[in-house]
């Protein structure tokens, strides 16, 4: 029997990224979206195993919308506790290090990555991610958007996610309201730059 | 809330037909020219600009509390909806699409799948004026008459249909939209001629459809929706969609707008089954024409033939 998925603790009080982030958001999306993908990806997963033991064909195809929004959910929402830090443990400190150094290479400075990826996240029409990837076959950092709850890999299996931003409507819009581009300015004060320097020095040490 | 009326408008109640004029019901590929700025029309030589409006709901912003709070309607609709029309107008202005039916501006730049840019606003400007008028204070209940039975006959009952409606509202992943609709389609292959739809195809079904996608693009006539992006409901709801799709269900549904668009899609069914008759009929008198022709020019044959003799 697979193992069932477990809503991951945050590392940080609900409060803790305010005021960019209001503590009543980060209640909310953690202990109610995230937890629901993570019940309704066990239900999934729960049925697939009945269904691939009865070797129900047409079950197992049905089933795969709900495993991949709802664990793609999950996924998604794993990574991106992790690429958010309260100011006080470094949330907002500007990456150094070798991914500063390949920020620059890339994409000429920080404020024109930063740019970029506001300006995807506020492009994407509907609900989805925009991340910051590593390709780890060409070593090369991108930015990425993703639909729904796709995780990274869905646009290339070499895709390691190092931060992602979450630009569904549930993550911003009891503080925002309809002002995504306010969001997207703000969320980078509590960015964690500490993760991403750490994912990035793993794959290209 | 008499005083409040101002933005109660009566507007006419949107039955989601694609014009009869104007559109010739194929989609044929179009250029879509960015950056041209041709015929940009300016108010001083008289001519007028066919810009897309922002049309107020049928009722004032506070009128669905607390359903649906007023807070709501003043982003849905004072903000969302407001920034679909006025970034659409910015896309078309001065281009061939800025003197085309807002109906038309979606099928052309639906573009069968590969959307073109002036897409999501537009069909999002549809979505939303359909969406208002779907709606009313007071809504909900049952419906009746002819309506109810169809419904009966489609969903097997009542309470079949408001499960299928509401699992499909629930079950659109992302952000989108539950529809009900009347489906009445002709199969158009272009090079054959078309069936008689028979009473089998004319049916009322439940579809979902994501982001800024519409029934019109899948040639059904949508009949209600319910918008179920977050930011429908989230003011009001939070993360407990399936609360608000209840709750929209229960309290807010406008069966007479249901009713009336329904009658609008069968009189546009039986159009369509009047102009393929005519045009078979049309068709048929050609092909006998030909044939009387041929079977001159060969009796025509037949008389050279004797008078050599």
């Amino acid at each position: 029997m697979a193992e069932r998925l477990s809503l991951p603790e945050l590392p940080y009080d609900y409060g803790a990224l305010e005021p960019a982030i209001s503590g009543e958001i980060m209640l909310l999306h953690h202990q109610k979206h995230h937890k629901t993908y993570v019940t309704n990806f066990n239900k999934a997963l729960q049925q697939l195993e009945d269904a691939v033991s009865k070797s129900d064909a047409s079950a197992i195809v049905q089933l795969q919308s709900a495993l991949k929004f709802n664990g793609g959910g999950h996924i998604n929402h794993s990574i991106f506790w992790k690429n958010l830090a309260p100011v006080s443990q470094g949330g907002g400190e500007p990456p150094k290090g070798s991914l500063g150094n390949e920020i620059e290479k890339e994409f000429g400075s920080l404020e024109a990555l930063v740019h970029k990826m506001n300006s995807e996240g506020a492009a994407l029409q509907g609900s989805g991610w925009v991340w910051l990837a590593l390709d780890k076959e060409f070593k090369r950092l991108l930015v990425e958007t993703t639909f729904n709850q796709d995780p990274l890999v869905t646009k290339g299996s070499s895709l390691v996610p190092l931060l992602g931003i979450d630009v569904w409507e549930h993550a911003y819009y009891l503080q925002y309201k309809n002002a995504k581009a306010d969001y997207l300015a703000n969320i980078w004060k509590v960015m964690n730059w500490n993760y991403a320097s750490e994912v990035y020095e793993k794959e290209c040490p | 809330m008499a005083a409040s009326a101002a933005a109660a408008i009566a507007s006419p109640l949107k039955c989601g037909l694609i014009s009869s004029q104007g559109f010739s019901g194929s989609t044929r590929s179009f250029q879509w020219r960015k950056n041209e700025k041709r015929n940009v029309r300016k108010a001083s030589r008289g001519v007028i600009t066919a810009k897309i409006d922002l049309r107020p709901p049928p009722y004032s912003l506070d009128a669905l509390e607390p359903h649906m709070s007023r807070e709501t309607f003043e982003y849905h609709w004072g903000k969302h909806h407001r920034a679909y029309v006025d970034n659409l107008n910015k896309q078309i202005v001065g281009t061939e699409l800025d003197t085309k039916t807002l109906e038309d501006i979606i099928l052309l730049t639906y573009n069968k799948g590969d959307l073109l840019p002036p897409f999501n606003n537009a069909a999002q400007v549809w979505n939303h004026d359909f969406f208002w008028e779907s709606m009313k204070p007071g809504g909900g209940g049952k419906p009746s008459g002819e309506l109810l039975e169809l419904i009966n006959r489609d969903f097997g009952s009542f309470e079949g249909f408001v499960n299928e409606f509401k699992a499909a509202a629930a079950t659109q992943f992302g952000s989108g939209w539950a529809w009900l609709v009347y489906k009445a389609n002709r199969i158009d292959v272009g090079n054959a001629v078309n069936p008689r739809p028979s009473d089998e195809d004319k049916k009322l079904v439940v579809v979902k459809s994501p982001n800024a996608v519409n029934p019109l693009v899948w040639d059904y006539s949508p009949l209600l929706t319910i918008d179920v992006w977050e930011h429908a409901y989230y003011l009001d709801f939070q993360n407990r969609r399936p609360d608000y799709i209840s709750t929209f269900m229960e309290k807010l549904v406008s069966w007479d707008a249901v009713n009336s668009r329904l009658e609008a899609a069968k009189a546009r069914a039986a159009e369509r089954e009047e102009e393929e008759e005519r045009k078979k009929t049309e068709y048929e008198d050609n092909q006998a024409d030909l044939d009387a022709r041929e079977m001159y020019l060969e009796s025509s044959d037949a008389d050279d033939d004797s008078e050599a003799d």
